[in-house]
């Protein structure tokens, strides 16, 4: 007897998504952003999404494609590009509305979600306009002696993540090999169904000479789709397999200020499917830009 | 001393000078002078301070700007990092977008936040910061649109705000100080407002409040902001900065 073989690819992991959902997408900032899901979100006819991440390009292709309605977020930043300029149009026009919270908000938001509890207390939010932007936020007092009064953020429960790692099997154990896990497992245990793509999907025996054991971060249990999907992250790091594509991340940055170079780079290079993309990014490369 | 010192590096002092007798805690600079400060610390009269790469990981050496640390001594990622801030044993200097005489910063958006005129960084990790563990800022060019009367969005939070939302909020807020390129503020007043502790050499008192949104005066005998030592300049000059990026961050 071997597990249910979870294997799918990007296109059929979209297709079980639903306009409307609250989607959660792990990585950060421009860093392991699972990006190849995230074109395929571009391609579906998906709109109406809660995106909750810590957000990098993710969050502004799917905001300058008009997928978001509602981001989640305490920032968006290409990292090498402090400012994400996509995010950043869509909030000047006022194209999404925004849940702005401190990163320790969304870190226990998430947690609470995890855990299947309402809320979970925290110090940060109180006094700044974090509490004042976001009304629904309540604060709680504490039933023991000390009686402090802290925030209490809400449970992010998602009804999908999308992650992406460095190695996967087939039935959805996943690691990461890279000095950060950020918060891609806290993303699938929040999460109804969870989507992993990765690198490369081995053998379950690879594992071990990859890394140790705390390096397999996402257990099979919370995860419903596993993705082989080679240059992944791409434009966004995924060490130790590849670095940022800078030269790829600006030209991306360039494209916010222009709706005709925003129209040319989405022919260019979101209007085929995964392997068309491979194939402009490449070309792309191979002009040395 | 001062002749021959650039501001950016009487700035690298002032920043270190933040850190001083912090112990063995994390100390995590936004922005080359920050850095070069922290680091410059670390290497004369902070020894025990934590540094990371900037990542996940904690440095045991001292590299110079965009040099790889030899030496990993810990392991900090997102998530640590996080549990570290709520416990305290951190002091951040972050940058400000916009400053208030009560230490409200904003690195969010200007304009009215529904829909900005200006979209910045968001909120990021300001709040938590605020409430836990001290903070200082850094503002490398000290103008009117910087120090205001009144910020956009209060991302992190004053000494005014923490008091009104309670002793939860007030229990572990502390800011320390604000290093500008023409002097270091700070808050050591009754009312908890800004005050200037020291100008920078070659600073005038009319300069500063030119450049400050709100009155700040300048009392007489306010001193002149400590100038760097020779082993001071040498460490920043060969070791942390041989190339010079300081002098970029600071070009007034």
């Amino acid at each position: 007897m071997t597990g249910a073989d979870k294997q799918m690819t990007a296109d059929e992991a979209v297709a079980r998504l639903r306009s409307g959902m609250t989607v959660g997408i792990g990585g950060w900032g421009s860093r392991r952003k699972p990006m190849a899901l995230v074109r395929a979100v571009l391609r579906s006819d998906l709109t109406d999404l809660t995106v909750v991440s810590y957000g990098g390009p993710d969050v502004g292709l799917l905001a300058a494609a008009g997928k978001i309605r509602r981001l989640v977020t305490a920032f968006a930043t290409l990292d090498s590009i402090p400012l994400e300029p996509h995010f950043r149009a869509a909030r000047e026009s006022g194209a999404i509305e925004l849940t702005e919270w401190d990163e320790a908000m969304v870190m226990w938001g998430l947690t609470a979600a995890a855990h299947r509890l309402p809320f979970l207390p925290l110090r940060a939010g109180l006094g700044s306009d974090v509490m004042q932007t976001d009304p629904s936020l309540r604060t709680v007092t504490s039933p023991y002696a000390d009686g402090e009064e802290l925030a209490a953020v809400p449970a992010l429960a998602l009804d999908a993540a999308l992650v992406h790692l460095n190695r996967a099997d087939v039935r959805g154990n996943a690691q990461y090999l890279g000095p950060d896990p950020y918060f891609d497992d806290l993303f699938c245990e929040a999460a109804r169904e969870a989507y992993v793509s990765c690198e490369r999907i081995v053998d379950g025996e690879e594992f071990a000479a990859a890394g140790g054991p705390q390096t397999l971060l996402v257990q099979r249990h919370c995860v419903t789709g596993v993705i082989e999907a080679p240059g992944g992250a791409h434009f966004t790091s995924c060490v130790p397999d590849y670095e940022r594509d800078e030269a790829f991340q600006a030209a991306y940055a360039k494209t916010a200020a222009d709706p005709a170079a925003w129209a040319a780079f989405c022919g260019r290079f979101l209007s085929g499917d995964e392997d068309a993309y491979r194939a402009a990014v490449r070309e792309f490369a191979g002009e040395g830009a | 001393m001062s002749s021959g010192v650039s501001r950016a590096e009487q700035c690298v002092v002032a920043c270190a000078e933040a850190w001083r007798g912090d112990g063995e805690i994390l100390a995590s600079p936004m922005g080359v002078v920050p850095t070069l400060g922290a680091r410059l610390a670390k290497l004369t009269f902070a020894p025990d301070l934590l540094l990371t790469d900037g990542e996940a990981l904690l440095t045991a050496d001292v590299p110079a700007l965009g040099a790889k640390a030899q030496v990993v001594e810990g392991w900090l990622p997102f998530r640590r990092h996080l549990a570290l801030v709520s416990g305290g044993k951190r002091h951040v200097m972050m940058g400000a977008s916009q400053l208030d005489r009560h230490g409200n910063q904003n690195i969010s958006c200007i304009g009215d936040w529904k829909r900005p005129s200006r979209q910045l960084l968001g909120v990021r990790g300001a709040p938590v910061n605020t409430l836990n563990h001290p903070v200082s800022y850094w503002i490398p060019r000290h103008s009117p649109r910087v120090l205001v009367e009144r910020v956009d969005m209060v991302c992190g939070v004053g000494y005014d705000r923490a008091g009104a939302a309670g002793p939860s909020a007030a229990r572990f807020h502390g800011i320390r100080c604000v290093v500008t390129d023409l002097a270091v503020l700070d808050f050591e007043t009754p009312g908890r407002t800004l005050r200037v502790r020291s100008l920078h050499p070659g600073v005038t008192a009319g300069q500063l409040q030119a450049a400050t949104g709100f009155a700040l005066p300048v009392p007489d005998g306010t001193p002149c902001t400590r100038t760097p030592t020779a082993a001071e300049l040498r460490l920043i000059r060969e070791v942390l900065d041989p190339a010079g990026l300081r002098e970029r961050e600071v070009r007034r």
